[in-house]
């Protein structure tokens, strides 16, 4: 798991790039999640979601993805749970303050950043979590947002 | 410096065009003066005295003191109790909030409570994780990040309004800092990192102990590039330095403490030492010396943990103050000089 989440991080370039290929599907195919309706949807996207991202990122469901503003490296594997930034306890390694066996969220983040095409999304102060939404699909969420008016960037602010 | 609106103890200074806080911090660093911010270890004990009396030590010598929010994830008294009683006798205190041990519910409380209390500096941390202290079988918290901190408090500040959206009748007036650690990877992303929190909200910022002048002037180098040591909403930094006892506790320092990056080199210089104490001290002064001629640094927080004393020396020293006496409660009236210093005279 390990393994494959710091893989991933080195090809972060590549992952972005189906992504932002996936993303668009997805929110096209909106108007056949909202026959089925989004509540129904719900429980099987968020299966697939968890099974998907949980291989390949160790994804931890927080329901508000930010993996394209972090490098590919999910921040809920912070100890922390920090979401914009490593704490001041890095290890001259690079390696995490309370995990010493695990590299730092944050160090892995900001090269697989650096990999990638928009890589200023780093920069930007990204909104306490919503506990609330902690386990649900952000697959089915951003088609919500992008079904309606709002973008898809609503869950972060852009003060820079 | 005296400012000719010297408060009364407990009250707040007039804000002045420009100013968030009613603070004498802000007001210093503004007027371009070399601050100093020292920092209190609060008692494990429920006695004000002893508050005091670790707040005397730093008499005429500090700007503003941070009073630390279980610092290594230790227990001790809480930030707010150490203001609340420095703020009634009259001074600058700088607290400490860390999102290791609280929700957004309560901290948002304790911002109100500490402006309150005159507290208006307002210093927003992660903190350590728990397996670094005293209680290691704690539930983590972590609600917030410091930035989030940050962005709240400014929000709660400027907008008037909760994380909720909720109104606040009366803001609190703070001024908000941060802090950063120059010293550690990702060492090219530090620069972008201090961005990310001024963009959040941080006015000021301490950092962690600076022992490599080198990373330190080239961090300032590209924080100055990034636009951020200029303007009006500028951010002042103040890096912090400490005395060391030996090269041994120099070393144990290295290993033990999370985030503290330590050359060979100081090592060296301690261990070659005849008195490793006073080295350790000059030491510190040299790099007071050395950082107030590094572009763009607004002062220096100084953390003597155990060698609060020394403090005294190290700045009488250096000369950095240059003649200035910071307020203390006593300075310009004897009557109103704080109870446990050693110049009050024994109440009979
Ligand atoms: S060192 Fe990195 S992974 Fe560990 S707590 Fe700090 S930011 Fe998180």
């Amino acid at each position: 798991m390990y393994r494959m989440r710091r893989w991933v991080v080195r090809h972060s370039r590549a992952f972005e790039m189906i992504y932002r290929r996936f993303e668009p599907v997805l929110v096209k195919l909106a108007p056949v999640w909202r026959r089925l309706g989004h509540d129904r949807v719900e429980a099987p996207m968020r299966i697939v979601e968890k099974a998907a991202k949980g291989a390949l990122f160790d994804c931890q469901m927080c329901g508000q993805c930010i993996l394209s503003a972090t490098g590919m490296s999910c921040p809920m594997n912070c100890p922390k749970t920090l979401r914009n930034g490593p704490c001041g306890g890095v290890r001259a390694n690079g390696h995490c303050e309370v995990k010493p066996d695990m590299m730092c969220v944050w160090v892995d983040a900001w090269e697989g950043s650096r990999r990638m095409k928009q890589d200023d999304h780093i920069h930007a102060v990204q909104l306490p979590v919503d506990h609330r939404l902690k386990g649900s699909s952000s697959w089915l969420r951003v088609v919500r947002q992008q079904d309606g008016t709002s973008s898809s960037t609503a869950n972060r602010e852009t003060t820079r | 410096m005296k400012f000719d609106d010297e408060p009364v103890p407990g009250y707040s200074l007039p804000i002045l065009p420009g100013h968030v806080s009613p603070g004498r911090l802000e007001r210093v660093l503004r007027a371009g003066k070399f601050a100093i911010t020292s920092e209190i270890d609060p008692p494990d004990s429920a006695d004000p005295a002893e508050v005091l009396k670790r707040a005397a030590i730093f008499d005429g010598y500090v700007d503003a003191i941070n009073a630390t929010d279980g610092s290594g994830a230790n227990c001790h008294m809480s930030s707010a109790g150490v203001c609340s009683l420095l703020t009634r006798v009259g001074y600058a205190t700088i607290m400490q909030i860390s999102c290791r041990d609280r929700n957004r519910i309560a901290i948002q409380g304790e911002i109100l409570g500490g402006a309150a209390m005159g507290a208006c500096n307002l210093l927003c941390l992660t903190g350590d994780g728990v397996q670094a202290g005293d209680h290691p079988q704690a539930k983590p918290v972590f609600d917030l990040d410091s930035m989030s901190l940050l962005q709240i408090a400014r929000n709660m500040r400027d907008a008037h309004r909760f994380e909720s959206g909720r109104r606040i009748e009366t803001p609190p007036r703070i001024f908000l800092g941060a802090a950063e650690n120059p010293f550690v990877p990702p060492l090219d992303w530090r620069p972008h990192r201090l961005a990310k929190k001024v963009a959040a909200g941080a006015q000021f910022i301490q950092t962690q102990y600076c022992f490599d002048i080198e990373r330190l002037r080239d961090f300032m180098l590209k924080v100055n590039d990034l636009g951020l040591l200029e303007g009006p909403d500028r951010v002042f930094i103040l890096p912090g330095i400490g005395p060391l006892a030996s090269a041994r506790s120099a070393r144990w320092i290295r290993e033990n403490v999370p985030g503290v990056h330590i050359p060979d080199a100081v090592i060296n210089r301690l261990e070659g030492a005849e008195n490793q104490k006073e080295e350790g001290k000059r030491l510190c002064m040299d790099l007071l010396h050395a950082i107030r001629e590094i572009p763009g640094v607004s002062g220096a927080h100084i953390m003597a943990y155990r060698q609060e004393h020394s403090v005294a020396e190290i700045i009488e020293t250096t000369g950095v103050l240059e003649g200035r006496v910071p307020w203390y409660p006593g300075r310009d009236d004897p009557k109103a000089l704080n109870p446990e210093s050693p110049g009050a005279l024994p109440l009979t």
